[in-house]
């Protein structure tokens, strides 16, 4: 209980911090919507190929725009040495852990929930009823991708260049969810149900729990003053 | 010093074994295995591939072992076998891709295809090439140690639902093609081809250790020349 207390503790001041500044929010937001257009200058899809790329051009946008969020995701605490304050507190690690993987699952879900109805509107798309599960969809690899990348941003804190080194050792590491999200949107979109792609639901599942355990487990050691 | 010239005297031994099983090996796979029945010589490469992502996975375990020993016991030693494994595992593993393609390219008639065990194998080589760069683009040892230490064991750890994704990704969307590494008929081996096999898979192995153990020293001198220059104050 200690654990999620102060969870939402820190996950409460990173909100507010963000509420007052919106630098990653808007940031990621405008770089989503852009990448929507960019996406649709380079392809010019005919309409009837455009549901057949969409899982993979929303999920191409996605990791991108995460990946900016997760480059600034302990920037609030670089400044003025915040970083060791809150090591030095009385604090659980896993908390910490858990908080910055739920600041950036909520920037990230904030900026899907426009996105992929703005990517309906822009692309002529008709399937409005199939938005529910490919949310479901998302939401889940969303959450894979925000563990994961929180405990990746964790280690090249302090690497040189870290921004680059970032996304290098990340994306190797989230094969499972980027196939696993886009078939499971492409058979949702194709026949309208979940049907054949369960097992890749139940991947994705299994991926978010392990590393989630595996986090919090090792958060002691990823982080260190 | 004692203990020293008798570490280069295993070292030796152990070098001169490998010499040796590498010609045997060789010899057993070049001469004395027969041609395979549909492929001709170009199969003979199998012997050296097999053995050397065999090596390359072991290399990855060492890895996970090291860098968990690591975080536990902070000890300097198991970061080093850890770094030493990762380097040789991605030299082993961008050997096994090269083999690959040279024998792909008779035989599939491609350099490449997106076959789930050639993905994996691509994957596995990324991963542990962005192990190495995170280590050398952090400054400070300690904290190289134990970023690359977590990231040894997340990527181990992932690598059995990497596994399992890439093949439902080319099994269970796309039909299998005839591009079939996989259907190897093991039933109808000639028993020289197993020998061969048998032969250069220890060959590796013995090569493996020597090369590991040549640059886990490597990584001891490094720290003894930095523990002198400390004594004396330079």
């Amino acid at each position: 209980m200690a654990l999620l207390r102060e969870t939402y503790l820190l996950l409460w001041k990173d909100l507010l911090l963000e509420l007052r500044r919106r630098d990653s929010l808007l940031t990621m937001f405008f770089f989503g919507t852009l990448l929507l257009f960019v996406f649709h200058f380079s392809f010019d899809p005919a309409p009837e190929k455009v549901a057949a790329m969409a899982p993979a051009l929303l999920w191409l946008a996605f990791l991108f725009t995460g990946t900016l969020g997760l480059a600034q995701l302990f920037h609030s605490e670089r400044e003025n040495h915040c970083l060791d304050a809150l090591l030095l507190s009385p604090l659980d690690r896993g908390a910490l852990f858990l908080a910055k993987s739920c600041f950036n699952l909520v920037l990230m879900v904030v900026v899907e929930i426009v996105v992929i109805p703005l990517f309906w509107i822009l692309f002529n798309l008709s399937s409005w009823n199939l938005l529910p599960q490919l949310f479901l969809v998302t939401l889940l690899g969303t959450i894979g991708f925000c563990v994961l990348g929180t405990i990746t941003s964790a280690i090249t804190l302090r690497a040189r260049a870290r921004e680059l080194l970032l996304p290098l050792v990340l994306f190797p590491l989230m094969i499972p969810v980027i196939l696993a999200t886009i078939r499971c949107m492409e058979n949702v979109l194709r026949t309208g149900e979940f049907g054949d792609a369960i097992p890749w639901l139940r991947l994705l599942i299994g991926f978010d729990v392990i590393f989630l355990t595996v986090g919090v487990l090792i958060f002691d050691w990823v982080i260190e003053s | 010093m004692a203990q020293s010239s008798q570490t280069k005297k295993r070292k030796g031994i152990l070098g001169a074994l490998v010499l040796v099983a590498g010609a045997i090996g060789l010899f057993w796979s070049l001469v004395v295995a027969p041609p395979d029945a549909y492929q001709g010589n170009v199969q003979r490469i199998m012997y050296l591939h097999l053995p050397s992502i065999l090596t390359a996975y072991l290399s990855y375990f060492l890895v996970f072992v090291g860098s968990a020993l690591y975080l536990w016991k902070r000890e300097k030693r198991d970061d080093l076998l850890a770094h030493s494994a990762a380097e040789i595992g991605v030299l082993f593993t961008a050997l096994t891709i090269i083999e690959g393609s040279i024998w792909g390219r008779p035989t599939w008639g491609v350099w490449w295809t997106w076959d789930a065990r050639l993905t994996l194998t691509a994957i596995l080589l990324l991963i542990y090439v962005g192990y190495l760069m995170l280590r050398s683009l952090i400054e400070d040892e300690n904290r190289a140690a134990s970023a690359a230490a977590v990231l040894g064991i997340i990527g181990f750890l992932d690598i059995p639902l990497i596994h399992m994704s890439v093949y439902w990704w080319r099994t269970l969307h796309q039909p299998p093609s005839i591009l079939r590494p996989d259907k190897v008929p093991w039933e109808n081996v000639h028993p020289s081809m197993l020998t061969a096999l048998a032969i250069s898979f220890a060959g590796f192995l013995l090569l493996y250790f020597y090369l590991l153990s040549l640059r886990y020293r490597l990584g001891e001198m490094r720290e003894e020349i930095k523990a002198r220059r400390l004594e004396r104050g330079t």
